[in-house]
C-alpha cells in the first residue's frame, strides 16, 4: 500500500468531499450529511489501514469492511472508485434506471462485501466474520461504521453482547458519532448516551477520536487489535455535513439536496481549501 | 409406496437433520451449526457433543443469530442456523431479506418445531405464517419435507448449495413414505402414492393425515393421488398442472395459514395456465388457533384422514 502524508490524505478528503456533492447533485438524491460526516473515516481506512485492493478482493486473508450505516454509501462508492474499484465516472449512474450504484451499498459494485441499508445489521454481520477469523485463525481485522441514530436498534445490542462474549478484539466498530438524525439531535429523539458505559459494560474497549483529524484517525485506526480479549468501539467524533459551512450540524442535510446556488457555494468553498 | 402397504415408523425429522449434519460434519470442518439457546428443541445435543467446534451459540437473539450466520457463510462456512421457526421466520426476517437473500450468502435457515409442534403452547410459538413471508423474498428456497429420506436429501442439498435455504420441520415421529430406491431432487415434487380422482398436494407432516385419507378413500373406490410437494420454491408447476388436469379434484394441505402458503401457490399456478378442477386449500383458517395439541389442531381444522375424506368427496360430488 502506497504511503500517503497527511497533508496528502487531507487533500483526498476535500476531493472525495467534492464528489460526493458532484453525484449527489446529479442523481439529484443522496445521504449528503452523513457521507460526509464519515469520509475521513473511509479516506483513512481504505488508504492506510485496510490491505484491501480491486487485486485481492476475492482474497479469504483481506480485512472487511462493512458500512452498516448503509445510507452513506456515496462516500464508500466514491472512496471505493479512488481506490481502483471502479472507473469514478461509472457513479455518473447513481441512483438511475439499472445502474448498479443504488442509494445503499450493494454487491453488485465491486469492493462491496454486504448488501446493507437497513440499520442494525453491520455488526452481527462483522462478528459472524470476525468469528469466522478467530475459528480458521486468520489474522484478518473487521471494521464496521455504525451511525449514532442506529444505535437504537436492538439487533447491535445482541451482537455487542455475543462480540464480547467470543472475545472478538479482530471487530472494531466505528460509530460515526455526528450526534444528529433524521428528526433531529440524537439526545433528543431517543437518547443512546453515555455511549462509553453502554459499551463498557457490554465488556468492548471503548476508544474516542476527533473523527475529522486525519492523523489522529490514523494512529487509532491502525492500532488494532486495541485490546487482547475485547472487541473495540471507537467512537469517532464528528460533524453531520462537514466541510460545506452552511450544512454542518444541520438536520435539513440528512438527506437533502443542494440547489444549482447552494452547490455552486459549496463546491468553492471546498475547491478553496485546496489552493 | 404402494397404497397397501403398510406405514413402517421412522424418527422425528429433526432428529435426522441432526444424523445428517452429524455425517457431513465429520468430513467437512466448514459445517456448522448456529443456535439461539435452541440445541435442545433442535435435538442437536449430539452434534455439540460430538463437534464442539462446530457449533456456536449466540444465545436468544434471533436477528443476531441470522446476521452472524450470514457473516460466516461469507468466509465461505457451511452454516446451518436453527432456531423455532415461528422466531426465526418473524423476529430475524429483515437479517433474512437483506442479510442471507438480498447478499446472496448460502445461509441454511432452519426453522425447528414449526408450525403447531409446539401444540398448546400456542400462538406466540406457532408459525403459520412462514412461507408466506418467505415466499414473497426473493433467493430462497423453501423446502419442507415429509419424512425421514425427504429430510437426509434435503440437508444434503442444502449443504451442497450455493443459494439460501429455509427447511421447516415439526417434532413428530413420521414414518416412512418413500420407497427405497426414490429419487429427490429440490424442486420436483415427489409422488407418494398415484391416483386419478383427487389429488391430496400436501407438505411437510400434513403429508402423512393425506396419505391415511387415500388409504380410506380406497374402501370407498376413491383413487387419491397424493403429491409430497417438499419444495414450495421453486415450485414444481409441472407436478401441479398435471394433477389438475388427470384428476378430478385437487386439495392442497399444509401446517401454515391458507393465506399465502403451498395452496395459493398452487391455487394461482392452475389458474395462471387457464385451467379449472375443484379445489379446496385444507390448512389454517385466518383465526386465532384452537387450543391444542397438534394432532388435536389437526383433527379440529380437518387435516386428518376423515376430514380430508370427507372434503376429498364433497368435491368429487
Amino acid at each position: 500500500m502506497r504511503e500517503y502524508t497527511n497533508m496528502e490524505l487531507q487533500i483526498k478528503s476535500v476531493k472525495y468531499r467534492i464528489s460526493v456533492l458532484k453525484y449527489i447533485k446529479m442523481a439529484n438524491t443522496g445521504h449528503t450529511g452523513g457521507s460526509l460526516s464519515c469520509i475521513d473515516i473511509l479516506n483513512v481506512l481504505y488508504n492506510d489501514v485496510l490491505n484491501v485492493f480491486p487485486e485481492n478482493f476475492s482474497d479469504p486473508d483481506r480485512d472487511r469492511y462493512i458500512q452498516s450505516k448503509g445510507h452513506a454509501v456515496e462516500a464508500l462508492y466514491v472512496v471505493l472508485a479512488d481506490r481502483g474499484f471502479y472507473s469514478e465516472s461509472d457513479l455518473e449512474t447513481l441512483c438511475k434506471y439499472k445502474s448498479p450504484y443504488v442509494g445503499h451499498p450493494t454487491r453488485k459494485v465491486n469492493g462491496i462485501e454486504f448488501n446493507t441499508g437497513a440499520l442494525g445489521h453491520g455488526l452481527p454481520i462483522s462478528a459472524g466474520i470476525a468469528l469466522a477469523g478467530k475459528k480458521d485463525n486468520k489474522s484478518y481485522r473487521v471494521f464496521t461504521l455504525i451511525g449514532d441514530g442506529e444505535l437504537a436498534e436492538g439487533s447491535n445490542w445482541e451482537a455487542a453482547m455475543m462480540a464480547a462474549h467470543y472475545k472478538l478484539n479482530n471487530l472494531i466498530a466505528i460509530l460515526d458519532h455526528n450526534a444528529l438524525q433524521i428528526t433531529g439531535r440524537t439526545d433528543e429523539v431517543c437518547s443512546p448516551y453515555p455511549i462509553v458505559d453502554k459499551w463498557k459494560a457490554f465488556g468492548w474497549n471503548v476508544a474516542l477520536v476527533e473523527g475529522h483529524n486525519i492523523s489522529a484517525l490514523r494512529k487509532i485506526l491502525n492500532k488494532t487489535p486495541i485490546a487482547s480479549e475485547k472487541p473495540a468501539l471507537i467512537i469517532a467524533d464528528t460533524v453531520k455535513g462537514k466541510g460545506v459551512s452552511y450544512m454542518e450540524n444541520e438536520k435539513k442535510w440528512h438527506h437533502g439536496v443542494p440547489s444549482d446556488e447552494e452547490y455552486e457555494l459549496a463546491i468553492k468553498e471546498l475547491e478553496a481549501k485546496l489552493n | 409406496m404402494k397404497i397397501t402397504d403398510k406405514l413402517i415408523p421412522g424418527k422425528a425429522n429433526l432428529e435426522v437433520y441432526c444424523d445428517t449434519l452429524m455425517e457431513l460434519a465429520s468430513n467437512d470442518s466448514n459445517i456448522l451449526t448456529v443456535t439461539s439457546d435452541s440445541r435442545g428443541s433442535g435435538k442437536l445435543i449430539p452434534f455439540a457433543e460430538k463437534f464442539p467446534k462446530q457449533i456456536v451459540e449466540v444465545g436468544i437473539a434471533e436477528q443476531n443469530l441470522v446476521g452472524v450466520s450470514a457473516g460466516l457463510a461469507s468466509t465461505g462456512k457451511k452454516v446451518f442456523a436453527a432456531s423455532p421457526g415461528c422466531f426465526l421466520s418473524t423476529r430475524a426476517l429483515e437479517q433474512i431479506k437483506n442479510d442471507v437473500a438480498y447478499s446472496n450468502y448460502p445461509v441454511n435457515l432452519v426453522g425447528i418445531s414449526s408450525g403447531v409442534s409446539y401444540g398448546a403452547l400456542s400462538t406466540t410459538h406457532h408459525s403459520l405464517h412462514d412461507v408466506a413471508a418467505l415466499r414473497a423474498i426473493n433467493n430462497i428456497t423453501i423446502v419442507v419435507p415429509a419424512d425421514n429420506f425427504e429430510t437426509k436429501e434435503t440437508i444434503k442439498a442444502a449443504a451442497a448449495s450455493t443459494k439460501p435455504f429455509y427447511i421447516k420441520f415439526g417434532k413428530k415421529n413420521m414414518p416412512h413414505l418413500h420407497a427405497k430406491n426414490d429419487r429427490f431432487e429440490i424442486g420436483k415434487a415427489s409422488t407418494i402414492i398415484d391416483g386419478n380422482d383427487v389429488a391430496f398436494i400436501a407438505c411437510g407432516e400434513t403429508v402423512l393425515p393425506a396419505v391415511e385419507a387415500a388409504k380410506m378413500l380406497k374402501k370407498d373406490g376413491i383413487k387419491a393421488r397424493v403429491i409430497s410437494m417438499h419444495t414450495i420454491k421453486p415450485l414444481d408447476t409441472e407436478s401441479i398442472l398435471k394433477s389438475a388436469e388427470e384428476c378430478k379434484a385437487v386439495i392442497t394441505v399444509e401446517e401454515h395459514s391458507i393465506n399465502g402458503g403451498l395452496g395459493e401457490a398452487c391455487a394461482s399456478t392452475i389458474i395462471e395456465a387457464g385451467l379449472f378442477v375443484p379445489f379446496k386449500r385444507m390448512g389454517i383458517p385466518d383465526e386465532e388457533t384452537v387450543a391444542g395439541s397438534q394432532n388435536e389442531i389437526f383433527e379440529h381444522y380437518g387435516i386428518s384422514a376423515s376430514g380430508l375424506s370427507i372434503v376429498a368427496k364433497s368435491l368429487l360430488r
